[in-house]
């Protein structure tokens, strides 16, 4: 039998305001552990909630850009259960009244686009940090476990999908795109490898051709976006192999291994999902007027999916276009540059490939490199007016890059400006075109590819600051001319 | 002069600016009658002697230097040990907070520190106020200062016993259902609970959040309302504090009752009512008439329910409020195999008996299938009873019944039947499930024990209701001192 898979992600993101959710204490994941803590995020008796109306602000923000309605009375709720690192024992959430309803985001896979549901997005704070010594950095059998509650009461997004996802690869789509989308609002860095943006998949599968949804397993811990791609691929076979041989799904928190690639049942006794939920007393209802509404949407950027078809129509190719527009500071280096008079495809070009490539090398953000747009404007000029060539104009970029100055600073310290100055090349032609009398003959006679080789020795003898282009056209015009 | 212990926040205020009295003085005093009555009431968990006498000799000072930090200037006050001190013990009567020294005050410890208050120490209460008879408290009970066979009521018992005592001026309490009035009236003091949302709740450890609200207990009307003053206001730290301006809480203390609407409620003041205790009720009635009141009987039928929805919602809001009680961070931990059992362990150990029922009845309650059956409607219950006093209050300026259905009861009488003590707070859950002021004044004894005479407004209606517990106050012209407080002992 044939089956069809059913995903649908639950994903988690930190926003990156200056304090906490519901208490002034800064956000700060470098700090040494429970430094940046005070009462109310440490739970102590007496300690009471205030929401933080950054986070309010920046979630409704959230909401807008996934086309949710944003509901003008939510109640937060308390969510109930017992765990050492949730210092209340409870967790602020919300439950039958989230912020926000009914959005869709827009997901592509191999040329098709697809519309995914996204039931709600909704408020709520974030756990201590445990650390189990011992035991395989589980609760079950640590040798002791230490807790640290700075990143308690960090502002949480959640984003709950409907179950319109169909394979893996569009659940890595999915997970990409509201990554970008996230990123391109400002409310967080969203890195799935620090836990700032985290996914938890509910996988069914039903025979192709039925409504009714199967038996679903939740499965956790993935780090990456490929991790999240492999955990449900790999989830989908499972499922599909113990319906396949007539056995049934139970249903299960799965927790995805990346050593050895396979999803695993949760060890230790599987929590029973009575939260107990009831609205928040210490909290009054949260009201999202109109007005302020509309405040928000006006200070929404240009959103990933319209900026990237907003690329592609400007001729820029479709990778490079997905990953200029999910990325927003990426994104706005970009237009800055071309604003400024760049020339589209090279800036998009050295933008998504060696300033990619020296991002990930050095492990940092494009906001942290000092390359400006308009230093990207300035090393396209030059290429343009044949200043530098196109080898030559990467290196600058890298010089710039690494803080060496501007591209036309770097150029001339490092050597790098080509000669185009057609009188300046005159006398080096002159001496190649005399030294190779066989090349010239050959010209003569029709054989192009001698011209090649007389550029070579042009450039040897330039010491490679030469214009190729230009040193050709003139042994052209000297030979045919002569 | 008489004795300082003995007098009001009014008249020892006017003797410390007139010269005639120092806080020193006054807080001495104080602690003398502490250290007489104590051993038979034993009202406080704490008693801060140095703090509270670096705080009267700066009081004194700043007094000197003409720096008049208000009405409770000097004024020694206790506090319930349900609001958080720093650096001063803190446990709720319980056995969980052994030991635990918090490291912030509340906002109302804040705001008297900054009235000038002197805070002589923290008083018994029922483990983390569930109780009506301060009997709950892991440090052995408080008595009652008319008769020590007696309780004093509670869950603020502690707080109310000082105060009837004169080892206090006045204290603070929490009322949850009735937890400042119902003590208030066995002990012949006044108690008031504000409109919820008046005072801030921030550092008062919390056991049923929409509920608890801080007020004061003194020996007079006028007292309570110095101290209300010096407490309410906004508090950006507390999300459910009332934002607007405040009125002037004492402006109708001497404006009689003439002309006012003042309803019955008849659910409260019939049926299950002592009838020593409603004999009182509706004498004070009569005299209220008589002094050109109109006086009718009202029916708020929803009442009937209010006592049951109370005892949902109330547990259903503790469980969570006391889960954070877990052994890991603060207060008693029982070491044990894993985690989850160290907290049972620490649970079950720490907690007393009502606690942990009122605990498993919030768990139940909120619990998957239950919740519409029973926290559901009992917040069904609330919006009913809120309805109810909408048209009482359409009709009449305040709403009348006795503070608690019978005097103070024996020591033991009622400990092991949970409902009959549930009882206690019959009449004052109403205004703790609608969120409006109440306050209880002592119109008399019954066999030598207090009777108590509760008004109740509608939300922000503390003028009205202070002017009608003023003229009752005066009618009752109730000035006898709980024989503890007088020197037959010593």
């Amino acid at each position: 039998m044939s089956y069809e898979s059913v995903i649908g992600i639950e994903t988690h993101v930190e926003l990156a305001t200056a304090s906490k959710m519901f208490c002034g204490c800064k956000v700060d994941f470098g700090a040494e552990p429970n430094t940046t803590v005070c009462p109310v995020c440490l739970g102590l008796p007496g300690a009471m909630p205030v929401p933080n109306e950054r986070a309010i602000e920046w979630i409704v923000k959230i909401g807008l850009a996934l086309g949710c309605d944003i509901a003008p009375h939510s109640l937060f709720h308390r969510k109930n259960y017992f765990y050492p690192d949730l210092p209340k024992n409870y967790q602020i959430s919300q439950y039958d009244l989230p912020i926000c309803v009914n959005g869709t985001l827009d997901v592509t896979v191999d040329g098709e686009t697809r519309a995914i549901g996204i039931t709600r997005v909704h408020m709520e704070e974030d756990t201590g940090k445990s650390l189990h010594v011992g035991e395989g950095g589980r609760i079950h059998g640590a040798d002791h476990s230490l807790l640290d509650f700075n990143r308690s009461g960090v502002p949480l997004v959640e984003v709950v999908s409907e179950p319109d996802i169909r394979s893996a690869a569009e659940a890595r789509a999915y997970a990409t795109e509201l990554q970008g989308l996230i990123r391109s609002l400002g409310v967080s860095d969203a890195k799935l490898e620090e836990g700032s943006m985290r996914f938890d998949a509910n996988v069914s599968l039903r025979p192709e051709g039925v409504e009714e949804l199967g038996i679903r397993t939740e499965t956790k811990n993935m780090n990456s976006l490929r991790s999240l791609e492999q955990a449900l691929a790999y989830e989908i076979d499972r499922q599909g192999e113990v319906l396949g041989s007539g056995g049934s799904i139970t249903q299960e928190t799965r927790h995805w291994n990346e050593q050895d690639g396979m999803t695993h049942a949760m060890r230790g006794k599987e929590e029973s999902s009575d939260y107990r939920y009831f609205p928040e007393p210490d909290l009054v209802p949260l009201a999202v007027d109109d007005a302020w509404r509309e405040q928000v949407r006006s200070t929404l950027p240009e959103l990933p999916q319209a900026r990237r078809i907003r690329l592609m129509e400007s001729g820029i190719e479709e990778g490079a276009a997905r990953q200029l527009a999910a990325d927003a500071a990426m994104g706005e280096l970009f237009t800055d540059a071309v604003a400024a008079g760049g020339e589209a495809r090279d800036v998009a070009n050295w933008l998504t490939g060696e300033v990619v490539a020296h991002l990930k090398r050095d492990d940092i953000a494009v906001t942290e490199i000092p390359l400006t747009s308009d230093h990207l404007r300035e090393l396209s000029e030059m290429t343009a007016k044949g200043d530098l060539s196109a080898t030559a104009a990467k290196e600058v970029l890298g010089g710039v890059m690494m803080g060496e100055g501007s591209p036309s600073q770097v150029a001339a310290a490092r050597d790098l400006i080509q000669v185009t100055d057609v009188a300046a090349l005159g006398s080096e032609v002159d001496a190649v075109l005399a030294a190779n009398g066989d090349a010239v003959e050959k010209i003569r006679q029709g054989e192009t590819k001698a011209v090649g080789f007389l550029v070579g020795q042009v450039m040897k003898a330039t010491g490679g600051k030469a214009d190729p282009k230009v040193v050709g056209d003139l042994i052209v015009s000297k030979v045919k001319g002569g | 002069m008489n004795d300082p212990a003995d007098l009001t926040i009014g008249a020892a205020g006017a003797a410390l600016r007139g010269g005639e009295l120092t806080a020193s003085e006054l807080l001495e005093a104080v602690l003398k009658r502490a250290s007489m009555t104590e051993a038979h009431l034993h009202s406080y968990l704490t008693i801060d002697r140095e703090g509270a006498v670096e705080a009267a000799a700066a009081a004194d000072s700043a007094l000197r230097k003409g720096d008049d930090l208000g009405p409770l200037h000097g004024i020694p006050i206790a506090l319930k040990d349900n609001m958080v001190t720093r650096g001063i013990e803190t446990t709720c009567s319980s056995k969980i907070l052994a030991g635990y020294k918090p490291p912030y005050d509340a906002t109302v410890v804040e705001r008297m520190r900054q009235g000038g208050a002197v805070v002589v120490g923290k008083t018994n209460l029922d483990e983390f106020a569930m109780g009506s008879s301060t009997e709950n408290s892991a440090y052995g009970p408080t008595r009652n200062p008319w008769n020590t066979d007696r309780v004093p009521g509670g869950s603020s018992g502690g707080s109310t016993a000082a105060v009837a005592v004169g080892s206090a001026l006045a204290a603070l309490g929490s009322d949850t259902g009735g937890s400042i009035r119902q003590p208030a009236s066995l002990c012949g003091v006044v108690g008031m609970k504000p409109t919820y949302g008046l005072v801030s709740r921030y550092g008062l450890i919390a056991f049923a959040s929409s509920l608890d609200q801080i007020g004061p207990m003194t020996r007079t009307v006028s007292d309570a309302v110095d101290v209300l003053g010096v407490m309410a206001g906004h508090d950006p730290k507390d999300a459910t504090s009332y934002r607007g301006d405040l009125p002037d809480f004492g402006s109708g203390l001497d404006g009689g009752v003439e002309g006012l609407r003042i309803g019955v409620a008849s659910e409260l003041s019939g049926e299950g009512i002592d009838t020593p205790v409603v004999d009182a009720f509706r004498r004070t009635c009569d005299a209220l008439a008589e002094a050109g009141a109109k006086v009718t009987e009202l029916s708020l039928p929803s009442f009937e329910a209010a006592l049951s929805a109370y005892y949902l919602i109330a547990p259903a809001e503790c469980s969570a409020n006391l889960a954070r009680f877990d052994g890991v961070r603060y207060g008693l931990r029982k070491e044990a195999e894993t985690v989850e059992d160290m907290m049972a362990a620490t649970r079950a150990e720490g907690f007393g008996p009502e606690v942990i029922r009122r605990i498993l009845l919030g768990t139940y309650a909120l619990s998957a299938g239950y919740y519409d059956a029973f926290y559901g409607q009992a917040q069904k219950v609330r919006t009913l009873i809120l309805e109810d006093f909408a048209r009482a209050y359409s009709e009449v300026d305040v709403v009348v019944s006795p503070t608690s259905p019978t005097t103070a009861f024996e020591v033991g009488a009622r400990t092991d039947d949970p409902l009959s003590m549930y009882l206690s707070d019959l009449c004052t859950i109403p205004s703790n499930l609608a969120g409006h002021p109440a306050v209880s004044v002592p119109i008399g004894l019954d066999e030598g024990l207090p009777i108590g005479f509760q008004v109740m407004a509608p939300a922000l209606g503390e003028q009205v209701m202070f002017q009608v517990a003023a003229a009752v106050e005066r009618m009752a012209a109730f000035d006898a001192r709980a024989p503890l407080a007088t020197s037959e002992i010593s």
